[in-house]
């Protein structure tokens, strides 16, 4: 992958001597996968929620990542330069994510998606393959060719001991923000009124419009939260990394993966397919290097020969 | 009659590109080169996507070929280039003979993802296999045209753009006519309604499978000839933005003209070669928004411009009046 | 005079929902028979077993004495049972011409040429006649979209019986034709029809229809066939006048 991407650290183990460096080594892969399985679902979930509302396989997804990233990084600079509150820095990331994602999000659906969705679903593919071209040098064009660092908001909470190993506080951070947001969204689908109409429109589209579902309304409301999702994933993910050209295309990469091995449009399926990559990512980076490009895609051809429509999704009989 | 007129096209046009080629400069011989190789590759595309399957993995192909082709002349000391290519598209094939059964079953963008995961294996594992080269790639030296081997750089340059459009008029005259024999339309009805082909009698699964290992044939000759000309080879020729430069041409020319898919492969490689030059950082932009423009305005691709659907000559002898 | 075709104890369930429950049908060589019922009696999902785009549950069909249930459509249609479809399955990017084509050139040879051209001397004969026997001589080079409801029912049809099939099943072949041409449409599809050892069973909701070409009905209700036997008789019987045809005497 590039060399940019939001890679795991290495674990900086203080090894007490009765602790066998067996567990020492499966601790690590765990919580290592862990981290990197957070991020992942962040970005990955918002890939599927828009591909179950709008049938859209966005590929322009990972650029709206790259997107929250640069962003998230400009601001971080921008504050840390200042002489408010160091912690507060974190609001101020995600209130970035948030103005980037209510301005991108309407823009792209209603300025150039909607012209498409008449045509068939792999034509839109195509779109978004445009938009990712678009969108690539977009990025450089605004921030140049050079890398970003916000590294201020990664240091800031310390670190902490766990099962003896040492890590970064804000990587755990990271693990509990995607708990919450998957959380948030799984209650914002089931329990509101809204929600379950963006699920009656996953469910079936053509119905929920017969109803008198407003499905242009649920089609910028949806995309425009996994446009969010993708740019909030960029923006935390960017103390962590160097933010550079090139991202994108790994975070891309990764969440396709991630999404079709869950199923297409499953919430559910996204976060246990996170889980799988993050886990497969980290063993491989721990017992073998050099599996770590295709391990993922490993993964992906397994699940996908086994069950050819994602762990949670069932294939349908057309009527005729 | 119609039987010789593919022939003579094919013949016309070759003499053209001969003739042409001997006059034009380096640059412009080794970009048509590129633009022909990557055009093969791109008609293979064109040939499953009419089909109904759009591969975002072709890169595999074009770099089993090359890797093929180089991987011979390092090893075995081939330095035929017809031999070289065919080589190239023997593996390709046998590798698309290989997986096809994997695929099979998939459609739209589940095969597309499927194909774009295996292409990637590949690029991962060539990366870290030092024994082919790494991610350096290697280098090969100029191969031999039967029993022609040139003297001079630009002798060799305008000998394989000669044996490039020969390979390129061969290709695209047997997939016209594969286009407009009865299992070449059987595709397009396939990508239309599999139900009704399966209901007629004819297998989905086995047009899918012959267009599959046909267009990863097609890839494999299109990656052999890109190594020969660009002298290297190294595991980019399977990432995923050459899968997607494919994907970009089969749009850009739609399927119902073959030269279509060769005039957008050079119209690409002519864009990509000046904007590199004085837009750097604004050509990927350029190529997004034209492509949004083609995918809007021109949904049947160029070929729709340069192939009108006229009714066949038979149609005039048809006493369409009597049954009224 | 044996059965052409004969269905035992089919059963079928989605999930809850049961779609047939030991239906048992008979056809003879060159019968015409209607299929009557509400949405949701059973009809298509019959319909669907025997061309074996649905597999039943339990129970057997035969053809010509041959057990060919649970085999896909494509093996089916190659044994003699071909079917058009409520809503027609056509190639939207060709003309009715090129649909009809293809179904003729997938019906006439094993192997399909991947050279020669689609369009041999031998074929576009026999689509002429085609064309001419299904009155769509005028419609053949129109776009399918532009194609008037129950022209686009014909070349639907027209494409069923290409395989010269020993059995036809039609969906519901005047559905969304208007009223005034439900008639001369049915004219037309049973003259294409005439001649040969061909049975019809067609679903229809339009009794006029059933009692005017139908030799014998059967009326489905709720997964069961609750009536069999000539029109008259089964459109006079209470049950199907209650729940099919709606009239209560």
């Amino acid at each position: 992958m590039g060399e940019g991407a939001p890679g795991q650290r290495d674990a900086r183990p203080s090894p007490p001597e009765q602790t066998s460096r067996r567990v020492e080594l499966v601790a690590t892969i765990v919580i290592d996968g862990l981290i990197d399985a957070s991020w992942l679902f962040i970005v990955a979930v918002g890939l599927t929620l828009v591909f179950g509302v709008l049938n859209i396989l966005n590929i322009a997804h990972g650029n709206l990542y790259a997107i929250g990233a640069y962003t998230a990084a400009s601001a971080v600079g921008w504050y840390y330069a200042g002489s408010g509150p160091p912690l507060l820095g974190y609001v101020v990331m995600l209130g970035a994510a948030l103005l980037v994602a209510v301005a991108i999000g309407p823009l792209l659906e209603r300025g150039i998606l909607r012209l498409f969705y008449r045509r068939d679903e792999i034509v839109l593919v195509l779109v978004t393959y445009a938009l990712f071209l678009v969108l690539e040098d977009a990025t450089k064009l605004i921030w140049g060719a050079n890398p970003y660092y916000a590294y201020e908001p990664y240091g800031l909470l310390g670190n902490v001991k766990l099962l003896g190993l040492t890590y970064v506080a804000y990587d755990l951070l990271l693990i509990a923000l995607s708990v919450v947001t998957g959380g948030l969204l799984w209650l914002g689908l089931n329990r509101t009124a809204a929600g379950k109409v963006v699920l009656a429109v996953i469910h079936d589209r053509e119905m929920s419009s017969a109803m008198g579902v407003n499905v242009t309304r649920v089609f910028v409301l949806a995309f425009t939260l996994g446009v969010f999702l993708a740019v909030l994933g960029g923006a935390f993910t960017a103390p962590k990394i160097s933010v550079q050209p090139g991202i994108s295309i790994t975070v891309i990469l990764l969440s396709f993966a991630v999404v079709v091995i869950g199923g297409l449009g499953s919430v559910e399926g996204a976060a246990i397919a996170a889980l799988l990559v993050g886990l497969a990512r980290s063993a491989a980076i721990h017992l073998m290097p050099s599996a770590e490009l295709f391990i993922v895609y490993l993964v992906m051809a397994g699940v996908l020969a086994l069950r050819p429509e994602g762990l949670f999704q069932r294939a349908a009989l057309r009527k005729i | 009659m119609r039987r010789f007129g593919p022939l003579a096209v094919a013949l016309a046009s070759f003499a053209l590109i001969a003739a042409l080629g001997g006059t034009a400069p380096n640059w412009v011989v080794f970009l048509t080169t590129m633009a022909f190789a990557k055009g093969i590759v791109a008609l293979g595309l064109v040939l499953l996507m009419r089909g109904g399957l759009v591969s975002f993995g072709q890169g595999l192909f074009y770099c089993a070929g090359a890797y093929a082709a180089g991987l011979a002349m390092r090893w075995a000391d081939a330095s035929d280039a017809l031999l070289l290519v065919a080589l190239g598209g023997a593996v390709a094939l046998l590798l698309g003979l290989a997986i096809a059964p994997l695929l099979a079953g998939y459609r739209s963008i589940f095969f597309a993802t499927l194909t774009l995961a295996l292409s990637m294996i590949a690029y991962g594992i060539l990366n870290k296999t030092y024994s082919l080269g790494g991610s350096d790639g290697i280098n090969l030296r100029a191969p031999s045209f039967l029993f022609y081997r040139a003297a001079t750089p630009d002798a060799f340059g305008y000998a394989l753009f000669v044996f490039t459009g020969l390979v390129t008029v061969a290709a695209a005259v047997l997939c016209r006519l594969h286009f407009d024999s009865m299992r070449g339309l059987l595709s397009l009805a396939a990508r239309d309604n599999e139900i009704r082909v399966e209901y007629l009698g004819a297998s989905v699964r086995r047009v899918s499978l012959g267009n599959f290992v046909a267009a990863a044939g097609l890839g494999g000759m299109g990656g052999a000839l890109a190594a020969l000309a660009l002298g290297h080879i190294d595991p980019d020729f399977a990432f995923w933005t050459s899968s997607g430069e494919f994907v970009f041409l089969a749009i850009l020319a739609g399927h119902q003209s073959v030269v279509a898919v060769f005039l957008a492969s050079i119209l690409l490689e002519l864009v990509r070669s000046f904007s590199s030059q004085y837009f750097p950082n604004s050509w990927q932009m350029a190529l997004g928004i034209f492509l949004l423009l083609v995918i809007l305005f021109l949904p049947e691709g160029l070929g729709s411009l340069l192939r009108r659907r006229n009714p066949p000559p038979e149609a005039a002898s048809l006493p369409v009046e009597s049954l009224k | 005079m044996t059965a052409l075709i004969e269905a035992r104890g089919l059963h079928k369930s989605f999930g809850a929902v049961v779609a047939a429950r030991d239906v048992s049908v008979m056809a003879r060589r060159g019968e015409r028979v209607g299929l009557i019922g509400n949405n949701g009696a059973g009809k298509t999902t019959f319909v669907n077993m025997v061309t074996g785009y649905v597999k039943p549950d339990r129970g057997s069909i035969l053809l010509d004495g041959i057990d060919i249930t649970g085999l896909p459509p494509r093996v089916v249609s190659r044994h003699g049972v071909s079917r058009s479809f409520q809503m027609p399955q056509l190639f939207q990017s060709m003309t009715p011409e090129e649909n009809m084509l293809m179904a003729l050139g997938i019906a006439r040879s094993e192997r399909l040429s991947s050279w020669r051209d689609a369009r041999t001397p031998d074929l576009m004969a026999e689509l002429h006649d085609l064309l001419a026997r299904f009155r769509l001589g005028e419609y053949r080079d129109r776009s399918i979209a532009a194609l008037p409801g129950g022209v686009r029912k014909l070349v639907d049809i027209a494409m069923a019986v290409t395989r010269r099939p020993k059995l036809l099943l039609l969906d519901e072949p005047t559905s969304g034709v208007a009223a005034e041409e439900k008639f001369p449409l049915m004219d037309v599809i049973m003259s294409a029809l005439a001649g040969g050892e061909v049975a019809v069973l067609f679903v229809e909701h339009d009794m006029e229809i059933v009692a005017r070409y139908a030799e014998r009905v059967l009326a489905f209700y709720d997964g069961r066939v609750i009536a069999d036997d000539i029109p008259t008789t089964v459109l006079g019987n209470e049950e199907v006048q209650r729940y099919v045809t709606g009239i209560v005497q």
